[in-house]
């Protein structure tokens, strides 16, 4: 990027708050995901008007504008998939307001997911969406994918704990939407907004919701020496109306490295393991607790654990948290895939998985959110090796389509991004595109904000309309996906 | 463009049969909305039908509004076009319905009732106990945006409407999120139409993820207090501690007199009462004597185990107590559906007791709720309106004008009422600060929303729905443009 425009930033921000040598852009290239893109400039806003400025100039100089919080998205979200510029909301971290009375918070879009909650547990409340990265992630990334995790099942994911957000606008102006109670006149903007993934504005402060935490928790490990044996009792646990505050799965293969890793106490031997946590009164988590424990064992549960304090059940859910973390012992690169599936499909899911996996050649291992049809399946890969990425990335193709012939999604909580942004079409007709791609327009109209994100490149005469920064990333075409 | 009637009659029989065209003057006068009449009524059979009226009503540049059963259409400003009536009340099939997923999608058309009673044959239900419940579609409800007391616990559509479809308004069918319980795929575009009124899209099909029903063992409780004060501490104490009631409202005596005066026509839902609907119950049983109707009432109901009842009633009775409730009662099968099925049907009764209610929907935070329980009814006695007041606990309040008639003394009287209504909501000098509360017109005399002559010689104005256009209006235009380019859908209305 010419050093001209590299100081008119600097101007703006001062110097401590743009990155644009290429040591330090290699960093912002990557997040979660397996995908890449690097910026041309990263700036450091540390105020809404910052943002508005930033925006501004990019427009002045037609470079692409992304935005990025902790860069743990897993669908390359937060990456600058055509150049430009990337704004880090690093160090727009503050909590402006926690209204304990009201169950409201006010905050900036880089403050931790974790530390919201730490924030607020001195009045028995915390924020209720917590995703596996919730220690490093940001609310604003979480808005942005309307983030999801395993407590969901019962609370819902992001979109359902955002009351009202302050937006910039590609132009620059700066709007607010929703209100901090929540019901606002007019559109449901604040639900337009909250997953969009960073295509139609940039979010600048955040009001969310803060829930009371339960009572009791009682958190049980059922073990089963059969991944469909397991996967049949989530089944049921969901036909019998039970409604757990989380379910999740791990299967043998992936414990097993868990276990080598952390020690949560998973055995080691079963084939599949349930981690399910009943939350709410005293009363109803003994009664919720029983019921699942008949449920496990009327499908042949070997054995059906309560986490005795909060130290086992600490234990437990690290088990789960950092399992990912725990499986990148094993291979050099790993893909975490998210599909959702209909909860009653899950047992045949699960086999067709295995059957994708021999197909392809990989193990493929699962550790997902059961209770409610989120299936993440790891694909473990040496991403040296261009042939095996190549098998990795049709596996997963392959699993997605899989998800959506059952009458299941693209996604659950991951987000579109670059990741799956070819896949759209199995879901979206060309009049869901017309219309999304208007509303995308009526408030992105030249893609300044995040370009190549959710809609597939490959429609039309293959090219999207971007704006075309400077460098070797002007043009974006299909096959430069994974360039 | 001047079309005539007739002239779009024909196109449209030719376009979905003759038999789904009406253009009867009797028939067309039903579907009036602000006492504006369409021209002719089209009654599609499938959502393609439904798609083809309105390629014909973008050719022809002529305005459409969808119908159900018509319960709300008076919700939302005076339509500035009306041409075409669109009844998606023969879109009433439930579509799919997967139990073990707890997952279902139903035709716009379908009624709510006749949706619970599928889903109570697996002892499931949909959280959205409207008032005009025994009449109301589903698409209806969804587009009015109307909430329900079960909000409380299970949230309002936006926290379980899972996927949509739709026609825009270029006449092409869309659809948007899915019928799984999770998804982030695309635009959540199905929000938008919640609370839309019939301007963005005509919604043809609804995904949901239904609940448990509540059924087993439900209870009602209700508190009655001297002042609005002992209501609220009641309130807070529930809310500080680890209970979870299905709904929690706070009730006026006003509205208590209102409740125990009248008797609506329609019996309590039966997804909530657990019986089956007992169709020679013409209206609900009258109120009992343990409901004081001078008092301010607290009323919750909650479910559960018999240990979480008992739980629940001891928890309850202590903090009634503690918050010096004058009485308390314990409502069982028997009688709870004569508080419950008020609560349920407080907005259509409302509507009914008076030919002139005018209703507000104030949406503040909860902690806002003690001023404007001191501000609201001086308002209402400054201008000699009987009120009424219901108070959810998430801080959406209903306040209910009751002019004995529509005149112009009325008039000036509720013109006069709203301003000071909004400025008790939000301070004028702070309409700026996101933190602030709304007021909206939800229910007014249709002349009303046009233009109110103030008889002490000031200009007319009109009793404005929303006292000022929303902060983001020019956004909304945005997205109205997006979905419906030539603005065909309900001009107007929103």
């Amino acid at each position: 990027m010419n050093s001209g425009l590299v100081r008119e930033f600097e101007k703006l921000l001062g110097p401590s708050s743009v990155l644009h040598r290429p040591e330090d852009l290699l960093l912002y290239e990557y997040d979660g995901s397996v995908e890449k893109g690097r910026p041309n400039l990263v700036v450091f806003p540390t105020t809404t008007e910052d943002v508005s400025r930033v925006v501004k100039l990019a427009a002045k100089y037609n470079l692409p504008i992304v935005g990025r919080g902790a860069g743990t998205g897993l669908s390359g979200g937060a990456l600058a998939r055509t150049g430009g510029v990337m704004l880090v909301f690093a160090r727009m971290n503050r909590i402006l307001e926690l209204d304990a009375e009201n169950q409201r918070a006010i905050v900036q879009p880089g403050v931790v997911n974790y530390e919201l909650t730490r924030a607020a547990e001195p009045h028995g409340l915390y924020f209720a969406p917590d995703p596996s990265s919730w220690k490093s992630c940001t609310i604003g990334g979480n808005v942005a994918e309307n983030a999801g995790g395993p407590h969901t099942l019962a609370y819902g994911v992001t979109t359902n704990h955002v009351t009202a957000l302050e937006l910039v606008l590609p132009d620059g102006e700066i709007v607010r939407v929703g209100s901090t109670q929540g019901d606002a006149p007019g559109y449901d903007l604040t639900g337009l907004f909250v997953g969009s993934e960073g295509t139609l504005a940039l979010v600048t402060e955040i009001t969310v919701k803060l829930s009371r935490k339960p009572e009791a928790v009682k958190t049980l490990l059922g073990i089963f020496d059969s991944v469909d044996d397991a996967a049949e009792t989530v089944v049921d646990i969901t036909a019998r109306a039970i409604t757990p505050s989380a379910c999740e799965m791990l299967d043998g293969w992936t414990l097993r490295a868990v276990e080598d890793y952390i020690h949560a106490g998973f055995p080691m031997d079963s084939a599949a393991v349930l981690l399910i946590e009943v939350e709410g009164l005293t009363e109803t988590v003994a009664a919720q607790a029983a019921a699942i424990t008949e449920v496990c064992n009327a499908h042949h549960a070997r054995e059906v654990r309560l986490a005795r304090d909060d130290a086992e059940r600490d234990l437990l859910w690290k088990g789960r948290k950092n399992a990912f973390g725990a499986l990148g012992r094993l291979a050099p690169s790993n893909y975490v895939l998210d599909g959702v599936i209909p909860r009653s499909k899950l047992p045949q899911a699960l086999r067709r998985i295995r059957q994708i996996g021999d197909q392809f050649g990989f193990q493929i291992g699962n550790i997902f959110h059961a209770g409610d049809g989120n299936l993440h399946p790891i694909v473990l890969f040496d991403r040296r090796d261009k042939q095996q990425f190549e098998r990795a990335l049709q596996a997963a193709a392959e699993i997605i389509r899989y998800c959506v012939e059952v009458g299941g999604a693209l996604t659950g909580e991951h987000g579109v991004g670059m990741e799956k942004s070819e896949l759209m079409p199995l879901l979206f007709s060309d009049a869901d595109f017309d219309l999304m791609r208007r509303v995308h327009d009526a408030f992105n109209p030249d893609s300044a904000l995040n370009p190549g994100k959710i809609f597939p490149l490959s429609k039309g005469c293959g090219e999207i309309r971007v704006r075309k920064p400077s460098g070797p990333t002007s043009v974006v075409t299909p096959s430069g996906n994974h360039k | 463009m001047i079309v005539s009637s007739t002239n779009i009659a024909t196109r449209l029989e030719s376009a979905i049969g003759s038999s789904r065209v009406v253009t009867d003057a009797a028939i067309r006068a039903a579907y009036a909305v602000d006492e504006i009449i369409p021209s002719v009524v089209a009654k599609p059979s499938s959502p393609e039908e439904a798609a083809e009226v309105v390629r014909l009503a973008a050719q022809e540049n002529l305005a459409l509004i969808p119908t159900g059963a018509r319960t709300k259409l008076q919700i939302g400003r005076p339509p500035t076009r009306y041409d075409i009536a669109l009844d998606l009340t023969a879109l009433n099939q439930i579509v799919h319905y997967d139990p073990s997923d707890l997952t279902l999608s139903a035709e716009a058309g379908t009624p709510i009732e006749k949706l619970n009673a599928t889903l109570l044959e697996h002892r499931q239900f949909l959280p959205l106990l409207v008032s005009w419940y025994s009449r109301s579609t589903i698409g209806g409800t969804i587009a009015s945006g109307i909430d329900s007391p079960l909000r409380q616990f299970y949230g309002t559509a936006r926290d379980f409407l899972i996927g949509a479809e739709f026609v825009d308004g270029t006449g092409k069918l869309c659809k948007s999120g899915g019928r799984v319980v999770k998804n982030v795929t695309g635009y959540d575009l199905h929000k938008l139409l919640i609370g839309s009124l019939g301007t963005l899209a005509v919604i043809t099909r609804l995904n949901f993820r239904t609940f448990p029903s509540v059924i087993a063992g439900s209870r009602g409780f209700v508190a009655s207090f001297s002042n609005a004060q002992g209501a609220l501490a009641l309130r807070h104490a529930i809310l500080q501690s680890p209970l979870t009631p299905l709904t929690l409202d706070i009730l006026n005596p006003g509205l208590a007199q209102v409740f125990s005066q009248s008797a609506p026509a329609t019996p309590e839902a039966s997804a909530f009462s657990g019986e089956a609907r007992n169709t020679n119950h013409a209206s609900l049983p009258p109120i009992g004597d343990w409901f004081h109707p001078s008092e301010w009432q607290l009323c919750a109901a909650f479910a559960g185990t018999p240990e979480v009842l008992v739980r629940y009633t001891r928890a309850l009775t202590r903090f009634a107590e503690e918050s010096r409730a004058t009485a308390t009662a314990f409502l069982d099968d028997a009688t709870r559906p004569a508080v419950w099925g008020r609560l349920r049907e407080t907005l259509s009764m409302l509507l009914e007791s008076s030919p002139a209610t005018v209703i507000f929907k104030i949406s503040v935070l909860p902690s806002h709720h003690a001023a404007l329980f001191a501000s609201l009814p001086q308002i209402a006695d400054r201008n000699a309106l009987p009120h009424a007041l219901v108070a959810r606990a998430d801080g959406t309040i209903y306040f209910t004008l009751l002019p004995a008639c529509i005149d112009q003394i009325n008039a000036a009287r509720v013109a006069f009422a709203a301003i000071q209504v909004r400025n008790a909501v939000c301070d004028p000098r702070d309409r700026a600060n996101p933190r602030r509360g709304h007021a909206s017109l939800l229910f007014a005399p249709p002349d009303w929303k046009r233009v109110v002559t103030v008889p002490d010689g000031g200009e007319g104005f009109a009793i404005d729905l929303w006292g000022r256009p929303p902060l983001n209006l020019p956004l909304m235009r945005r997205l109205k443009s997006a979905f419906d380019p030539q603005n065909i859908f309900a001009p107007g209305r929103l």
